[in-house]
């Protein structure tokens, strides 16, 4: 967890990739490079968890160290901002474990303390979740099958905002859709603190019946580390400009 | 294979489970479940003969937060905030899986709607300072109660007195709220933040006793505060409470204490109005059954806030 900053994928879709490679591989991919994949499924009313044919979602999340869900529409704002907190704190927990083993020897964790150094660990780690730096890359699918639901989806987002927006630290959120009407991945909403920016460009209409979810994580990964490219360079040009002054 | 699992699993332990501490080997007899909640299931047991109540989980990390919230209200002087914590441990069951647990008081009380239901009322001027007085310590002490919901609360039943049970969701002032329940949170309505402030928690007192009236609730739809405002003023037994309610939806009450000092004022008034009027009407006019009752209950209401001022 470098300078402080948690990195979160947010992938919400409603049915299996269609197009390009296998996204399971990609989100392994963008675990390795300190970005968390969390997957939200979006069930019809008819179907259950065991019939959803949804069961690359949990893959997805697992190999990119994240969190699944499947979900009825009614749920969706709750459990979209259960997701990405419950997501935070085991990224950190996460870390934490890592310093622990690093202090008390291989194999300890969490559990293999007693309850009052657990109380005092998890203090650190709640600290940690409230102040730390956020990035969500949210990642929605807009294939035909979502159409009924993108409003459905706007208004969680919109709570995720408020959610996010009451802790201590700052928040960073963009968002693209896939497919977009011309290529496999098209922006919707620009890096900034709040979700302010997707109210006029949020998607009403679907496009298409493909769901190339693996092109569109690579492409997710590959925006994160263009903004952290130019941060860096921001970065480097302020200070060589204090230099100056 | 799953149903075995979910058999063993800590919200099913079957009565007469001995559940021995791995750290501090107290143990503790299984009663009964008293109920089970998001994040873990709340069993009654006994402890050489004491009543203790158990809430028992998987997620040893959740528990360990709700530890954390009833040591730091432990610590905060006058009104008991929160149910007293006993003993913090973990449990290796028969299926050889560990689960976390914490041992606190047992809070033998009723559901607050059930309470209403059964005594009138006129019980809600009692709970509703009893509830802001208790709000006020748990501000003053630096925390948001934050999911404030009917399921949250016990009526102890003699003197009859809120309890608050559940701090899944008490959050320091000025972070995010832990765990909320979307009808009782303002941000679900848009009329605020979800900011851990003292009208974070005043915002769900009002909701409350609205809940009280729509027992099945009722969703966002359109403008949330003339809809709130519709749903209240439908409420007659609320009607003295209106201008104070809608000031608390809006969030003009800044701590418990303020919005309290309007309730005083409130309750006694109406104590006022309700005993002349009995004075204008002849005795036989007056001790109709439902009059009786009514009369006791103003009585209890009363004594219930008496009790209060002598907190
Ligand atoms: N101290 C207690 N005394 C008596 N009953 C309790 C106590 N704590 C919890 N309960 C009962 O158990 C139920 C679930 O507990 P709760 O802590 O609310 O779980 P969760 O946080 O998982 O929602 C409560 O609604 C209440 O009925």
């Amino acid at each position: 967890m470098e300078k402080g900053t948690l990195r979160q994928i947010l992938l919400i879709t409603d049915g299996c990739s269609n197009r390009g490679g296998d996204p399971v591989p990609v989100a392994a991919l963008a675990y390795e490079q300190g970005i968390t994949v969390n997957v939200i499924g979006i069930m019809e009313q008819h179907e259950s968890e065991e019939t959803s044919g949804l069961q690359e979602v949990e893959n997805i999340a697992a190999s990119g160290g994240g969190i699944s869900q499947l979900v009825y529409p009614a749920s969706l704002s709750q459990t979209v901002q259960m997701v990405t907190k419950q997501a935070m704190t085991q990224t950190i927990q996460g870390f934490v474990n890592k310093e622990l083993e690093a202090i008390l020897g291989k194999e300890e964790s969490l559990e293999s303390v007693d309850p009052e150094k657990r109380g005092e660990i998890m203090e650190v780690v709640e600290d940690m979740g409230e102040t730390c730096k956020l990035e969500v890359l949210l990642l929605i699918d807009t294939s035909a099958s979502m159409y009924h639901k993108l409003a459905t989806v706007k208004e969680a987002l919109i709570d995720l905002s408020i959610s996010l927006n009451a802790r201590v630290g700052e928040n960073e959120f963009s968002m693209y859709q896939f497919p977009g009407k011309r290529s496999d991945i098209e922006s919707i909403m620009k890096w900034s603190p709040n979700l302010d920016g997707m109210y006029d460009t949020f998607p009403k209409l679907a496009s298409g019946g493909i769901t190339p979810t693996g092109p569109a994580l690579q492409e997710a990964i590959y925006q994160f580390g263009k903004q952290n490219l130019v941060r860096s360079m921001k970065r480097s040009d302020a200070q060589s400009e204090e230099e100056f002054l | 294979m799953m149903h075995k699992a979910k058999k063993n699993s800590y919200n099913a332990i079957p009565i007469g489970t001995r559940i021995r501490g791995k750290w501090h080997h107290h143990q503790y007899v299984v009663h009964k479940r008293l109920g089970m909640g998001a994040i873990g299931a709340v069993y009654l047991c006994s402890m050489n003969g004491r009543k203790v109540a158990l809430k028992v989980s998987e997620k040893n990390t959740s528990i360990t937060i709700e530890v954390n919230v009833l040591k730091a209200l432990q610590k905060v002087q006058g009104n008991q905030l929160g149910p007293s914590l006993y003993d913090v441990d973990d449990w290796v069951a028969k299926d050889g899986r560990t689960y976390s647990f914490y041992v606190m008081e047992y809070i033998k009380g009723e559901p607050l709607d059930r309470f209403i239901r059964r005594n009138g009322t006129n019980w809600i001027g009692p709970f509703l300072l009893q509830l802001l007085n208790d709000l006020e310590g748990l501000h003053l002490a630096g925390w948001v109660f934050g999911d404030l919901k009917i399921d949250n609360l016990l009526i102890y039943p003699k003197p009859p007195r809120v309890r608050l049970i559940d701090v899944g969701g008490t959050t320091q002032q000025g972070r995010a709220i832990k765990e909320y329940t979307e009808f009782y949170d303002r941000g679900y309505w848009q009329l605020g933040s979800r900011k851990a402030e003292p009208s974070y928690d005043l915002f769900a007192v009002v909701m409350i006793f609205i809940h009280l009236f729509y027992p099945n609730r009722f969703e966002k739809q359109g403008e949330s505060l003339p809809l709130l405002r519709r749903k209240l003023s439908a409420i007659r037994a609320l009607e003295p409470y209106q201008t104070c309610f809608d000031k608390a939806l809006r969030g003009v009450y800044k701590t418990s204490a303020e919005m309290k000092e309007d309730v005083i004022y409130i309750v006694a008034r109406q104590h006022q109005t309700r005993s002349s009027m009995h004075k204008t009407l002849p005795f036989w006019k007056r001790t109709t059954p439902v009059e009786y009752i009514s009369t006791s209950l103003i009585t209890g209401s009363a004594y219930g806030i008496a009790y209060l001022l002598t907190l």
